[in-house]
């Protein structure tokens, strides 16, 4: 009993912070970058410049959001760029036949369908999460194809008119209803995950699955639930895209998988799951986003270094997970 | 030998459409003697998928994963042909030597690297090469300065379009790298070695084995293979493409090696394998191609297969069709009989 209790006060204080550590190391060089911008560019420390930071990544931000879901449980989901150019193209082609709300809600459906068709084959046939969703970014990527090679315009009144609405906020300051959308994503998730047992289920789930299954939790809900949610959020970011692009292509969102991670990441949630929070999320989307607007405001500097700096951001963080985990509580990988 | 049934009964299926469906598939002639015939072509296009595949299949021997060979490849190419374009005499052979020398180095430095973040740092393989897979295109574009650097030399273009003793040069490269991988891994200890760390890298640690220089070397020699690649690749179209080079390679690499027989949890490795797996691929292409198919569906072929093949090799799989034999799935029923009967 002796050595059981001994450790328990000490980590206790210790760990509380420690969670929340990577996440306000992620704000904390969001303002750094920020401030450093203003100093160095003229008119970059302006209000519209963080909201455009939200207008051009809402729908990476709502990817971002789902991809949270599934790294918290220790899982990976690499179908997301594939399902969001799925939706285009699917939207693309069936606009100018289909009333906007029925393409809306079917694209929304195959997403939702999609993920959770994954999320059980990684579940009941205990295939790896990273085999099951290649095959998935796979099967959409060729079904995009098999739609059609060429890009495919939007003309849908609703569509355009989503896309041209600019929502005032003050003086020179204004947003696209896509932000709002994403904002409303990340708010339900935020609370999904935080105040609902849903939620709850998922850090267990990925803190330890199989201490999750003796304890009676819905471990198979759990996994199935949270590929779908990723699969229904690649779907909205897809016609968040839409809205963005005015297109559907087969060619859109490359890699836009590794975005995804790469804002996890950098927002503090183990990879290994289990530890995380959506706040992170969010200010990974930012840096990623701001990171771009610095290199579009140096003018000099090519697009290519934009992926230098995020592999680097990516080692900084990932070192900075390593040490908090090793130095902090005698938790294993 | 039972283990390779399945990718060899998937590759006779695949030759067999082509026998109905193409003609002349089967067809070799010798032109100018050189050999020619779709089959060479299978084996020429699929050298560098076949090269990235073998380092991939160690790696994930160790129960880990390099998703950077991509960008490898394109680094590779990519300071290959800055190195020969700054030649005097693009032709000189010790010129174009020394570039091969140079762009192989930075291959294997970079799989260095992404050993030590995975061995002494301690940091998930798929994490650790995710960087290398970001920060990876971007240097390529970085080293051809966004350009696609196009050269004009001889010594060059044999590495991946030339030929010698009537065969494509990159098939001559392939087997010499199979073989030396065979030999190093299965008449020596090392392989047995690579199988102890993926099967329990602490026990195997524990039990006076290095793991950490065994897990460098292991990524070293996947950046290696995926550098020799990228030489490939570049040389046969004469030129670099920081973009393009190598893309989705990984994904193809690792999808050979999951079909011949390795499994991701580590610890068991078939080279011989990984080579079929790779054909296979290389074949779907091709079949694809030839058969008349629109090309612009392969990756949905590419998807039915990985999805087919990691089913039938999952434990969870057998075992629950086996229970349910009324639920109807047509491709399990006949894997099923013959895996029970051997189990």
């Amino acid at each position: 009993m002796k050595t059981l209790a001994r450790p328990l006060p000490r980590q206790l204080p210790r760990t509380l912070p420690r969670n929340y550590l990577p996440v306000l190391v992620t704000g904390a060089l969001f303002v750094a970058m920020f401030v450093a911008g203003g100093i160095r560019y003229e008119g970059f420390a302006t209000g519209q410049i963080i909201l455009n930071v939200f207008i051009d990544n809402a729908f990476l931000l709502v990817v971002a959001v789902g991809m949270t879901f599934v790294i918290l449980t220790g899982g990976i989901d690499l179908s997301v760029g594939s399902v969001v150019a799925l939706t285009t193209m699917i939207s693309a082609s069936l606009l100018p036949s289909t009333p906007s709300i029925l393409v809306i809600l079917l694209v929304l459906a195959i997403g939702g369908v999609l993920g959770a068709a994954m999320g059980a084959i990684i579940h009941y046939f205990e295939i790896q999460p990273f085999i099951v969703t290649l095959a998935g970014m796979f099967l959409a990527r060729g079904l995009c194809y098999t739609i059609g090679t060429d890009s495919i315009p939007i003309n849908d009144p609703t569509f355009t008119s989503i896309a041209q609405t600019q929502i005032k906020l003050g003086p020179d300051l204004w947003i696209s209803p896509s932000v709002l959308i994403a904002l409303a994503v990340v708010l339900l998730a935020t609370y999904t995950l935080h105040y609902t047992r849903t939620g709850r289920n998922v850090y267990a789930v990925g803190g330890n699955e199989q201490s999750a299954l003796l304890m009676g939790l819905p471990v198979a809900r759990t996994k199935i639930v949270v590929y779908t949610i990723s699969g229904l959020c690649s779907a909205l970011g897809g016609l968040l895209l839409s809205f963005y692009m005015l297109s559907g292509y087969g060619l859109h969102a490359v890699g836009m998988e590794l975005d995804a991670i790469a804002a996890v990441v950098i927002g503090g949630t183990l990879l290994t799951g289990g530890s995380g929070y959506l706040l992170g999320t969010v200010l990974g989307v930012l840096v990623l986003g701001l990171i771009q607007t610095v290199i579009s405001f140096e003018g000099t500097l090519s697009s290519w270094w934009t992926k230098i700096v995020i592999g680097l951001l990516l080692l900084i963080f990932i070192l900075l997970q390593r040490l908090i985990v090793t130095t902090g509580a005698t938790r294993d990988r | 030998m039972k283990r390779l049934a399945w990718p060899l009964g998937m590759l006779a299926a695949l030759l067999l459409v082509n026998l109905i469906f193409t003609d002349h598939f089967f067809q070799i002639e010798i032109k100018d003697g050189h050999l020619y015939g779709s089959l060479i072509d299978i084996f020429r296009f699929g050298a560098p998928l076949i090269l990235v595949a073998l380092g991939m299949t160690l790696v994930i021997a160790t129960s880990g994963i390099d998703l950077s060979v991509g960008s490898v490849v394109a680094i590779s190419g990519a300071m290959a042909c800055l190195q020969i374009s700054s030649l005097t005499s693009q032709d000189s052979i010790g010129g174009v030597l020394g570039a091969v020398g140079i762009a192989l180095g930075l291959a294997i430095a970079l799989g260095v690297g992404n050993g030590v973040l995975v061995s002494v740092i301690g940091i998930q393989p798929i994490i650790a090469t995710l960087i290398l897979m970001v920060a990876g295109r971007g240097l390529a574009q970085l080293i051809t300065d966004g350009q696609i650097i196009t050269i004009n030399s001889d010594p060059y273009k044999l590495i991946g379009g030339g030929y010698w003793l009537t065969l494509p040069f990159g098939i001559i490269i392939v087997a010499a790298v199979l073989a030396l991988t065979a030999f190093i891994t299965r008449r020596l200890a090392l392989g047995l070695l690579i199988e102890s760390v993926g099967g329990n890298a602490e026990a195997s640690r524990l039990s006076g084995i290095r793991s950490r220089g065994i897990l460098i070397v292991v990524y070293a020699f996947c950046a290696l293979c995926a550098g020799i690649a990228g030489l490939m690749i570049s040389s046969n179209v004469s030129s670099a493409d920081g973009n393009n080079a190598g893309l989705w390679i990984e994904l193809d690499a690792i999808l050979a090696v999951v079909i011949g027989g390795t499994s991701l949890a580590g610890g068991r490795f078939s080279l011989s394998g990984t080579v079929l797996g790779a054909l296979i691929i290389q074949t779907l292409t091709t079949t694809i191609y030839s058969i008349g198919v629109p090309p612009e569906t392969t990756l949905l072929f590419k998807a039915l297969v990985v999805t087919i093949v990691c089913l039938l090799q999952s434990p969870a799989f057998r075992a629950k069709v086996f229970r349910q034999r009324r639920r109807p799935a047509p491709p399990a029923v006949a894997a099923d009989e013959k895996v029970t009967v051997r189990t």
